[in-house]
């Protein structure tokens, strides 16, 4: 069963929308900008700054909507409602439409906000939504109740290949014949002191507090750490004969997902990258493609010193000679890193290059890493062949070992 | 000091449109939680959570299923404060 994409939609960094989002990142921009708090004063944070929404979901949803739900399942349902609409709000039977949705971390706000007033103001005070909101399946449950899915509603977590894995799952019930249209994607709403200061404990956030435009900067040798980002990208994922029989536009396909994981280390990448080539092969295999096929990666590539290149290793060495002809992207340079909703939004950016023939560029690397074996774009777009079938990769990785490529190709 | 009846319904009110998004003139004393303003059990607890705290008063969990109306629940409030 051929599985095809038809409907996106996205609130990020660089737009409330998808195609606002595409397009800034077609220009180069960064959405990444000092934080307009004190936290960092306030509790000692080494990182102010952050990939903040472009349009915070509070003046779009109603009132309340942003009390029931945490901004992960908020951030969810302002792409869920833009992809259904773009998929031209498709007829389908309820139990086989489903809904696959993730997130990293949860509803990470509005767990420490609950115990923050059971510290201060005692137990009594805690909301009864707090549960309903915190789970880490609300944004799918959510998304579930927002378009009536009843063939499933799944949350797979596997850190920042979250929501990968979301769309792999969801190509998967689409495949195995459980449903005929799935929404999926990932979300994340993480931008709080904690996961900011957790994340800067273990070393992988830039600390480039003077220039956070310029901090995001994957594969160049002054990169120094990720990036935090929010927001969340979703796709409405469609069985190619039941898009064709309604006659809905189709952005492009979704071939093969490969997913392997690392058995190494909890946090730390498997130094040589075979995981992460295996999992590249894989979804390559499963799409019936041969290397020689895969024209652009849009590559994990967080911006860390020790990720990047075992990444970059791995794609050389499974494309051998190919590599040169293989235009990667790191759109984390500008977005900053969604970690539960990377995926999602890589995905999205890699379906929008096919359907434009344009690779987005890489921002921030002035001074590319010298051993860096791969053709990286850079600064501007790069056009791809301008007829023809085309196949690309996205990439997520995650924190646990979790390798996880989509590939996808031209409507 | 205890406020009216009147001015319990007005900050209940409050609260409910809050929660729900319902217009505030629908919430007059007459009015079921369930039957007229589509409230859930769920929704019911987090009104009676944010009463609680707005009008200093302890509702507890076995009264809730007495209060029907917005009538009950100020009455409760108001008598809770007296």
């Amino acid at each position: 069963m051929a599985v095809v994409v038809t409907g996106l939609g996205a609130t990020t960094p660089l737009g409330g929308d998808a195609s606002s989002t595409w397009e800034a990142a077609l220009a180069g921009r960064s959405g990444v900008r000092t934080l307009d708090n004190d936290w960092a004063e306030k509790y000692g944070m080494p990182v102010n700054f952050a990939g903040q929404l472009a349009v915070r979901p509070d003046t779009i949803l109603t009132r309340p909507e942003t009390k029931r739900m945490d901004p992960s399942a908020q951030f969810a349902i302002v792409a869920t409602r833009e992809a259904w609409a773009d998929a031209g709000s498709p007829e389908v039977d309820p139990e086989r439409l489903g809904a696959v949705v993730s997130s990293g971390i949860g509803g990470v706000w509005t767990l420490l906000t609950a115990w923050d007033t059971v510290k201060e103001r005692g137990a009594a005070r805690v909301l009864p939504m707090t549960v309903p909101m915190l789970m880490p399946n609300s944004p799918a449950a959510y998304v579930e109740l927002e378009v009536g899915a009843r063939a499933g509603a799944h949350a797979p977590v596997s850190a920042c290949a979250s929501g990968a894995e979301a769309i792999g799952m969801a190509f998967e019930m689409i495949e195995s014949g459980r449903a005929d249209v799935v929404v999926a994607g990932g979300t994340e709403a993480a931008i709080h002191p904690l996961p900011i200061s957790a994340f800067a404990a273990m070393a992988a956030l830039s600390k480039r507090n003077d220039d956070p435009a310029a901090a995001s900067r994957p594969y160049d040798v002054g990169r120094d750490g990720f990036v935090l980002g929010e927001g969340s990208a979703i796709l409405v994922l469609e069985s190619e004969e039941h898009a064709r029989a309604r006659g809905a536009k189709i952005y492009a396909r979704l071939l093969g997902v490969g997913m392997t994981s690392d058995a190494y280390h909890i946090a730390a990448p498997e130094p040589s990258g075979e995981g992460q080539t295996r999992a590249m092969r894989f979804a390559i295999e499963r799409a019936g493609l041969s290397l020689n096929d895969i024209i652009h990666v849009n590559a994990h590539a967080t911006s860390t010193p020790v990720g990047d290149p075992i990444e970059a290793r791995g794609i050389a060495s499974l494309f051998g000679d190919h590599t040169a002809d293989v235009l990667v992207s790191a759109t984390k340079s500008m977005t900053g890193h969604l970690l539960g909703g990377a995926g999602a939004l890589e995905s999205m950016f890699t379906i929008k290059a096919l359907q434009d023939r344009k690779a987005p560029p890489t921002i921030n690397v002035p001074n590319p890493d010298p051993d860096l074996p791969i053709s990286l774009v850079r600064d501007v777009p790069a056009d791809l062949a301008p007829s023809g079938d085309l196949a690309a990769i996205n990439n997520s990785f995650g924190f646990g070992g979790h390798n996880v490529a989509l590939v996808f190709a031209t409507a | 000091m205890a406020l009216s009846e009147q001015e319990v319904l007005a900050g209940l009110a409050e609260i409910v449109v809050e929660e729900t998004g319902v217009d505030t003139a629908d919430v007059q004393l007459d009015k079921s939680f369930t039957d007229d303003l589509d409230i859930d059990s769920l929704s019911m607890m987090t009104i009676v959570t944010l009463a609680e705290e707005k009008f200093d008063v302890r509702i507890p969990d076995e009264e809730v299923k007495n209060l029907v109306t917005v009538g009950d629940a100020v009455s409760y409030i108001s008598s809770a404060q007296a």
